[in-house]
């Protein structure tokens, strides 16, 4: 299924060697770009076997770097669900609403896969298919298979992954390994049945339905039984766990144990949604959702561990394009049946390779100067100062989008070792019915509230008093540079102005993580 | 002698449907319908009404009170 390694070799050993270069230096804690799909961390797995980096680095949901090229898309054929949680409400559909679990239209696999082919047709990028509901794709296995077997026939090169909650995992491995799914998403949100049965009320369990703690052990039994089974078989397996504060916090450090043991090679903590209007039981009884700060403190302790995925964006089952975009608009079963399909894989192959060249290039471009920036500005910085700073990119690992219009920001890290990625906090409007409320600036200063500065390509006058006001530096002289780079060049200036007095060194406060799922305002 | 399904409530998942022993549920107009001369309540199949345990809206399949209580022994 790799169709996409006919680039410079040349070009990728001399990436290597810098990638290599730059994660030795940094003690391996590159995430920003290229190096996040390829290095764990110091203390645990080491970096990201070839074989696995070979199947992920084409896919957006795996690599921070290749979502800002590769697309992905989500076919809603999985309707029934086989488990009750209290973070999701399968009731509430309003047309402005979006969160994971959540779909505008239901899709046959005859429908699914004339809309694959017609998004693939006019989207080349478009690597990845996905089937992750709205329920569970394994609680619907005749529709979820009857997909992949169309889509396996009328588009080979595209990858397919499904995401499941693992009750039925075990029972299907053998037809997952047929279909050649390439990677499978298990959300494991517990291994212990006394936090488990306080996240999920019921589940559905040769033929009756069974509660409380003896249907979480029967879960946890069952997603970490199809885990292993899974690896032991090849295929990449990604764990999701949602923290949900009090509840599974602490624990999800133990999850995160369990899942490295038994082969998961990527851990992906998100954050609850359970804003009141979801009418979530989690939403209805008040469970809060955590702060960014609550989010990062336990990615960072889970990534001595693993990897640890820090960009996901929280998509809707039936999601169209790069993360960050959301065109399922585009493609509703009536446009896309008035479609006039032509599917070129020769076509899609040429742009994909030469993407890929792109991709590349453009990575080893950054590296080298990351690295030459570090080696000039940071050697012998020996400081425990440790600041956030917020960037508005549109991708390509540089600063290039107006403050303006940053649907969300990347967060960086910048300490003395250099610059990483440590996620991402996202400024667009929950609802697209649009109250002018969301989205204004009170809420950009409380999602990045913790940063001590901002990068744009460019700011007003207005935005930037207020940021200034909150104690946010509004930085635009790195306009359209690489963000690595241009952070260490901003933090050796940030440590000598600290030197001189000129900034206090003030803790800055927590930040806001916005509710709902991905969808373009 | 039948169960119903809430049409306001269903979420139209399409859960119910697969689990019926009796094929007695369908699509109907965006949500789901049980055919109460097919439903036998689950007696003879299982201890609890498929349907009902598998539903995720609670409340939502429901005992048709029109019609009497199906008797077991009289299934198929």
């Amino acid at each position: 299924m790799d169709d996409f390694r006919a680039f410079d070799v040349g070009a990728a050993e001399a990436f290597d060697d810098v990638v290599q270069a730059v994660a030795e230096r940094q003690g391996c804690g590159a995430d920003g770009g290229g190096g996040k799909a390829r290095c764990g961390s110091g203390a645990g797995q080491k970096r990201l076997a070839p074989e696995i980096w070979e199947k992920v680095k084409t896919h957006p949901c795996y690599s921070e770097e290749a979502h800002h090229h590769y697309a992905r898309m989500h076919v809603a054929v999985a309707p029934a669900c086989n488990i009750q949680c209290n973070y999701c409400n399968r009731k509430y559909d309003c047309a402005n609403e979006s969160r994971p679990g959540v779909v505008s239209e239901k899709l046959n696999p005859e429908q699914a896969a004339q809309k694959v082919l017609a998004v693939a047709s006019a989207i080349p990028q478009m690597t990845v298919l996905g089937v992750a509901g709205p329920g569970d794709p394994l609680a619907n296995p005749a529709k979820t298979f009857k997909t992949f077997e169309l889509v396996a026939k009328a588009a080979p090169d595209i990858k397919l992954c499904l995401s499941t909650n693992g009750l039925a995992l075990p029972d299907y491995i053998d037809v997952i390994k047929t279909f050649n799914v390439d990677h499978v998403t298990i959300t494991i949100n517990m291994i212990d049945p006394e936090v488990g049965a306080q996240i999920y009320p019921w589940i559905f369990w040769k033929h009756k339905r069974v509660a409380g703690k003896e249907a979480a052990k029967i879960l946890s039994e069952r997603q970490l039984q199809g885990l292993e089974m899974l690896t032991e078989r090849g295929v990449l397996c990604k764990v999701n766990s949602v923290m949900i504060p009090g509840v599974n916090d602490e624990h999800l450090v133990e999850v995160n144990k369990a899942v490295k043991s038994r082969g998961a090679f990527l851990h992906n903590i998100m954050p609850l949604i359970s804003a009141p209007e979801h009418g979530t039981a989690y939403g209805r009884n008040g469970q809060r959702a955590p702060s960014a700060h609550e989010l990062k403190a336990l990615q960072d302790r889970c990534e001595g561990e693993m990897t640890m995925m820090r960009h996901c964006r929280q998509c809707r089952a039936d999601a169209v394009g790069l993360l960050g975009e959301d065109r399922s608009g585009e493609f509703t079963i009536q446009k896309i049946m008035a479609m006039d399909v032509s599917y070129d894989i020769k076509q899609r192959r040429a742009y994909q390779n030469k993407l890929e060249q792109q991709r590349l290039a453009n990575i080893a471009a950054k590296n080298i100067a990351a690295k030459h920036a570090e080696l000039e500005t940071l050697a012998g910085e020996a400081t425990d100062v440790r600041i956030l700073v917020a960037v508005a990119t549109k991708g390509g690992g540089r600063i290039n989008e107006h403050f303006g219009h940053a649907k969300e920001f990347q967060i960086y890290e910048l300490g003395a070792r250099g610059a990483k990625f440590v996620g991402h906090r996202r400024v667009d409007h929950y609802c697209q019915g649009g109250y002018g409320e969301e989205g204004s600036l009170d809420t950009i200063i409380g999602a990045i509230n913790d940063c001590a500065a901002v990068f744009v390509a460019k700011i007003g006058h207005c935005p930037r008093d207020s940021l200034i006001a909150a104690g946010i530096e509004p930085v635009e002289r790195y306009a359209f540079e690489f963000i690595e780079q241009s952070a260490i060049l901003y933090f050796k200036d940030y440590l000598d102005r600290l030197k001189r007095g000129e900034v206090a060194p003030a803790a800055r406060g927590d930040a806001r993580i916005r509710q709902g799922a991905f969808v373009s305002a | 002698m039948a169960y119903k399904i809430v049409a306001s409530q269903c979420t139209s998942c399409s859960a119910c449907e697969a689990e019926c022993p009796n094929v007695a549920i369908r699509e109907k107009n965006g949500v789901f319908i049980i055919n109460s001369k097919k439903c036998t309540e689950c007696i003879g199949y299982f201890d609890v009404a498929q349907c009902v345990a598998v539903c995720p809206v609670d409340n939502t399949c429901i005992i048709d009170a029109s019609y009497p209580r199906y008797q077991a022994g009289s299934a198929a």
